[in-house]
C-alpha cells in the first residue's frame, strides 16, 4: 500500500456525480476546508485500493454527509438521523460478506443516535464506523453538538458552552473502547499532512477489519467546519490541534482485531422440507380416525373457565381441552390470562368449543362450566357461571362457602390430594380433567360420544406430553382417577 | 414419519409461522406485552433456519434494522404494540418513502399513554392513516382469527413486495394471545433479492434514499406514491360479508370486535332484526366498495363496532359519503364488548330511530 495520497479523483468515486441535482456534477457539495471532503477522499481511495467496491454498502447519516451517496461508487442507503448503526446492523446481518460503512456526524452519532452506536458496538456488529467530530451541527447551521468544547460559541450556546448547564463534551472513543466486543477504535485529526496520513491508515485498517469480518471498528476524525465556526483554514487547524485534541486526545484506543476470529454467521436455509419439519408437528394417528363428536350441545358455544394458582397446571389443563377440540375437529379457542394478571400467583384460562362460529374466546359471561382449583377462583368466577351451569372444584384446596353455587350443578373431588397420592402433585390438573370428562358424560354427551370419550381424552393427554412418555402415563393414571373419584355434590335449588 | 399441517397456535405464534412459510429471512423486535410471543417464537424458529433474529435496543432501532435488511433484499418483519409502534413511525415514513417492502405486526393494547396490556383497537388512526410524518400510507390487514394471523401475514409479504411498501398486520392482544387450530399453508419458494435492492448480485451501485431536496422532485415522488395508493385502493380491498344479502342494518367491525359482532348478528337475527356484518380484512384500503354496495342494497343504518374512541367510524362515514347514519358501539381501555352489550345498544338505536 503506497503511503502517498494520489492526486486527482480517487477511483472509489463516480467519475461524474450524476445523482447530484443541479448543474454541478464534478464537485462535492461540501464547503471549502470541510473535513467531510477530506475524509471522503481517504475513504474512496481506500475502497479502490483495497479492491472492495463491489463489497461496500455505505449507510449515510443525516448531517452534512447526507448526500455521501452522490459520490461513492458503491451501494448506499440514506438513513434517518442517528439511525445508521441500526440500518447497518440490518445490512450486515442480511449479507454478512458485505463491508458496511456507517458514516456519521457528532450530532447524529453522539446525540440523537447515541444508543444505537453503543448497542451496535456492544453487539460487535461487523461494520466500520467513520465518525466525523466537528464539534458542531454543521448541516442545521451551527448549533451546539455533544462534542462542542466548553466555552465554544454556537447558535444555541451564544455565550459559549456552559458545562454546568449543558455538560461536557462526550468522548466517544473512550466510551466505546470500554466494551468487550469492538475490535478497533482510533481517533485521528484531519489537519496536518502527518495527521491525515494517520487518518488514511486508520481508514484502511478499519475497512480491513470489516473485510476480515473481525467485528466493530470505529474511527473518529476531528474535523473542520470553518463555515460554522467562522474560522479561516489556519485557525481551523489550530483549533483542532490545540483545543480539540486537549479534550479529544488522538491515538489508538483499542486494537485487538488480530486476536479475534472472524465472525461466522449461519447460512440461511431455504429448504421447504426443513421448514416443514420445523413447523409441522408429527402426525398422531387416532384410534378414532376422524371421528367427530355428535352431541348437539356443541352446536353452539360451550364456554369453560379454568382457574387456580400459577403452577397448578391451570393453563395446561385448558390446553389439553383445546387439543381435544382440535383432534375432534371442533372449533376451539383457548385464551390465557397474561401479563400482570399472572403475577401474584393466580392464573386462569378460557376454553370455548363450538361446531360453528366462536365469538369471544374469553369466557367472560354465561359460562357453561367453571373449574376451580383454588379458593379465590370461586369468589372471582362463580358470578360468571350461568344458571344451570356446572361447577367442578378441587375439594383439597377449595371449601365451598355455605349457600354458594345454589343455581348450579356442583361436583367436587380432592384433586390435589389424589395427585399427591399418585406421587406427583403436578398431575392435579389431569385429575381435574378426569372429573371434567365425567361431568361431560353425565350432562352433555350423547351415547356415541360417551363411548369414545376416554379414548379421545387420553389421546389429547398423549399429544400434550408427546415427547414425555412417562409423564403421559402418570397423567393418564391421574385422568382415570379423577373420572372415578368425582363426587356429585348438588343440583340447582330453583 | 408423517407430519400434519393442522396445529394449535397462539395468534402471535401463527404470525411467525406465516412469516417463515412466506420466506421471511429476518426478524428484529423489542419485547412488549401483548406482542412478545412473536419475538419468543422468532428467537426460537428463525435461527433454526439460519435466519436472522435480533432483539434490538428499542423499537426505533428495530424498524431501522428492518429498513437495512429490506434494502439488502431480504424479506423482513418486526412486531410491537401501541407505544412501540409510536416509536417506529419515523422509520416507517422513511421506509414507505424509500419504497421498501416490510411487514409490521401491531398487537394492539390499551392506550393512550402507558395504558394497559389488555386488547384495544385504538392504534387504528396511527396505523391506518399513515401515522408518521408526511403523506404516506401503508397497507393494513386485519385478521379475525388465528388462521388469518398466519394467512394474512403471508399475504402481507406478497403485498409488500408487489407494491414496495410497508404492510401492517393490525391485530390486538386477544387475537395475539388466544390459541385456535389452524391449517398451515405450504411454504413458499424463496423470494430472490429484487433488482432495486442492495444485494451485490443484483447491482454494484444501487442506492436507496428518501431525500428529494428539489420541491419539484419531492412533489413528483408524492404523486407517484399516491398513484400507488390509488391502485391499492382499487385492487386490494378485502372484506368478509356475513348475512348481508337482505340486511337492513349492518355492523362494521374488524379483528376481535368482529367476532362479537358476528355473534350479535346471530342473536339479533333470532329476534327478527335483519342485520349483517361487513368485516374489513383490509383497513387500508378500506372496503369502500362493500359498504357502498350495502347502501345500494338497502342498509339504512350502520354501526361501527370498535374497541376505540370512534376511529374507524370516520372511514365508514367517508366510504358511504354519509348517505346513512352510522352509530358507534365501542368499548375502550382494554374492555372487549360482550355480545349482549352489542345487541342491547343496537336495539336502543334501532328503537330510538323508529
Ligand atoms: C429527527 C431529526 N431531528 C432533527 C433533524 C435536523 N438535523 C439535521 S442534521 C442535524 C445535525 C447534524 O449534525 P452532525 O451530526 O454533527 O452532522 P454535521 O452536519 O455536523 O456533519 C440535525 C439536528 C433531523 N434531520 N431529523
Ligand atoms: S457546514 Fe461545515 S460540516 Fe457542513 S459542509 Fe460546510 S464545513 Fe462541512
Ligand atoms: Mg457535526
Amino acid at each position: 500500500m503506497s503511503e502517498k495520497i494520489k492526486l486527482g479523483r480517487p477511483a472509489g468515486f463516480f467519475d461524474v456525480f450524476e445523482r447530484r441535482p443541479g448543474a454541478i456534477k464534478k464537485n462535492m457539495h461540501y464547503c471549502p476546508g470541510c473535513g467531510h471532503g477530506v475524509l471522503h477522499k481517504l475513504i474512496a481511495e481506500a475502497i479502490a485500493d483495497l479492491g472492495i467496491t463491489h463489497r461496500v454498502v455505505l449507510a449515510a447519516p443525516v448531517g452534512c454527509a447526507v448526500f455521501a451517496y452522490y459520490y461513492f461508487k458503491c451501494r448506499s442507503i440514506q438513513c434517518a438521523h442517528g439511525r445508521a448503526p441500526a440500518v447497518a446492523t440490518g445490512l450486515t446481518r442480511s449479507n454478512p460478506d458485505d463491508v458496511i460503512i456507517s458514516y456519521q456526524g457528532d450530532g447524529d452519532l453522539a446525540s440523537i443516535g447515541f444508543n444505537h452506536i453503543l448497542q451496535a458496538a456492544n453487539r460487535g456488529e461487523n461494520m466500520t464506523v467513520f465518525f466525523v467530530n466537528n464539534a458542531i451541527y454543521g448541516m442545521t447551521g451551527g448549533q451546539m453538538a455533544p462534542t462542542t468544547l466548553p466555552g465554544q460559541k454556537t447558535q444555541t450556546s451564544p455565550l459559549g458552552r456552559d458545562v454546568l448547564e449543558t455538560g461536557y463534551p462526550i468522548r466517544v472513543c473512550e466510551m466505546i473502547s470500554q466494551f468487550d466486543a469492538p475490535v478497533y477504535v482510533e481517533r485521528c485529526a484531519l489537519t496536518s499532512f502527518k495527521n491525515i496520513m494517520a487518518a488514511r491508515r486508520a481508514v484502511r485498517k478499519a475497512l480491513q477489519n470489516s473485510m476480515d469480518k473481525k467485528g466493530f471498528s470505529l474511527v473518529e476524525f476531528l474535523s473542520g467546519c470553518p463555515v460554522n465556526l467562522k474560522m479561516n483554514a489556519h485557525d481551523m487547524s489550530e483549533f483542532i490541534e490545540t483545543k480539540m485534541t486537549k479534550f479529544f486526545p488522538l491515538g489508538v484506543y483499542l486494537d485487538r482485531a488480530a486476536e479475534r476470529e472472524p465472525i461466522v454467521r449461519a447460512e440461511m436455509n431455504y429448504d421447504a422440507d426443513k421448514i416443514k419439519s420445523l413447523l409441522y408437528p408429527e402426525e398422531i394417528q387416532s384410534e378414532l380416525g376422524d371421528y367427530k363428536c355428535s352431541s348437539p350441545v356443541f352446536d353452539k358455544e360451550c364456554r369453560v373457565k379454568i382457574s387456580g394458582f400459577g403452577g397448578q397446571g391451570v393453563l395446561s389443563l385448558g390446553y389439553i381441552l383445546a387439543i381435544l377440540g382440535k383432534q375432534r375437529n371442533f372449533n376451539v379457542s383457548w385464551l390465557p390470562s397474561y401479563g400482570p394478571e399472572m403475577r401474584g400467583g393466580t392464573a386462569n384460562c378460557s376454553v370455548v368449543f363450538s361446531k360453528s362460529h366462536i365469538g369471544s374466546p374469553e369466557a367472560a359471561e354465561n359460562c357453561d362450566m367453571l373449574v376451580c382449583m383454588n379458593q379465590p377462583s370461586v369468589e372471582k368466577f362463580l358470578p360468571i357461571l350461568k344458571a344451570g351451569g356446572v361447577l367442578v372444584y378441587d375439594s383439597s384446596t377449595v371449601k365451598l362457602p355455605e349457600g354458594a353455587a345454589k343455581d348450579h350443578y356442583v361436583y367436587g373431588l380432592p384433586a390435589s390430594d389424589l395427585a399427591n397420592h399418585l406421587g406427583d402433585l403436578r398431575a392435579a390438573n389431569t385429575v381435574m380433567l378426569g372429573a371434567i370428562a365425567a361431568v361431560m358424560a353425565d350432562n352433555f354427551l350423547d351415547d356415541a360420544d360417551k363411548a369414545n370419550l376416554d379414548t379421545a381424552m387420553i389421546e389429547a393427554v398423549r399429544e400434550m406430553f408427546a415427547k414425555k412418555a412417562k409423564a403421559a402415563d402418570i397423567n393418564i393414571e391421574a385422568y382415570k382417577t379423577g373420572k372415578e373419584k368425582i363426587e356429585f355434590k348438588s343440583v340447582p335449588k330453583a | 414419519m408423517n407430519r400434519t399441517n393442522r396445529v394449535l397456535l397462539k395468534g402471535n405464534e401463527a404470525a411467525v409461522y406465516g412469516a417463515l412459510l412466506a420466506g421471511c429471512e429476518c426478524y428484529f423486535g423489542y419485547p412488549i406485552t401483548p406482542a412478545s410471543e412473536i419475538a419468543h417464537a422468532s428467537a426460537r424458529l428463525f435461527p433454526a433456519m439460519g435466519r436472522v433474529f435480533i432483539q434490538a435496543e428499542c423499537e426505533i432501532a428495530s424498524i431501522n434494522m428492518v429498513m437495512g435488511a429490506s434494502a439488502a433484499g431480504k424479506r423482513v418483519m418486526t412486531a410491537s404494540s401501541g407505544l412501540g409502534i409510536s416509536l417506529k413511525q419515523e422509520g416507517v415514513s422513511y421506509i414507505a418513502t424509500a419504497e421498501l417492502p416490510c411487514v409490521i405486526v401491531d398487537v394492539m393494547r390499551g392506550g393512550p399513554g402507558l395504558g394497559n396490556i389488555s386488547p384495544e383497537q385504538a392504534d387504528y388512526n396511527q396505523v391506518v392513516k399513515g401515522g408518521g410524518h408526511g403523506g404516506y400510507r401503508c397497507i393494513v390487514l386485519s385478521p379475525g382469527s388465528v388462521q388469518e394471523m398466519c394467512d394474512l401475514t403471508m399475504l402481507a409479504f406478497d403485498l409488500a413486495d408487489k407494491y414496495r411498501t410497508p404492510v401492517y398486520v393490525l391485530t390486538d392482544g386477544m387475537i395475539g394471545q388466544m390459541m385456535e387450530k389452524l391449517e398451515l399453508p405450504e411454504p413458499r419458494p424463496r423470494r430472490m433479492p429484487p433488482a432495486w435492492s442492495l444485494d451485490r448480485n443484483v447491482s454494484a451501485d444501487n442506492w436507496i434514499s428518501s431525500i428529494y431536496m428539489d420541491p419539484v422532485d419531492l412533489e413528483e415522488t408524492n404523486r407517484r406514491l399516491n398513484r400507488k395508493y390509488d391502485e391499492i385502493r382499487e385492487k386490494e380491498q378485502l372484506v368478509e360479508e356475513f348475512m348481508m344479502d337482505d340486511a337492513e342494518y349492518a355492523f362494521v367491525a374488524y379483528g376481535i370486535a368482529s367476532r362479537m359482532a358476528r355473534s350479535a348478528v346471530d342473536e339479533l337475527r333470532k329476534q327478527g332484526v335483519k342485520i349483517g356484518l361487513v368485516r374489513p380484512k383490509t383497513l387500508f384500503p378500506f372496503p369502500e366498495n362493500a359498504l357502498r354496495k350495502a347502501v345500494k342494497n338497502g342498509v339504512k343504518q350502520f354501526f361501527s363496532v370498535e374497541m376505540s374512541n370512534g376511529q374507524m367510524i370516520d372511514d365508514v362515514r367517508l366510504a358511504i359519503e354519509c348517505a346513512r347514519p352510522v352509530a358507534l358501539i365501542n368499548r375502550m381501555g382494554g374492555n372487549v364488548p360482550t355480545v349482549e352489550e352489542i345487541v342491547n345498544r343496537t336495539m336502543d338505536v334501532i328503537k330510538g330511530g323508529k
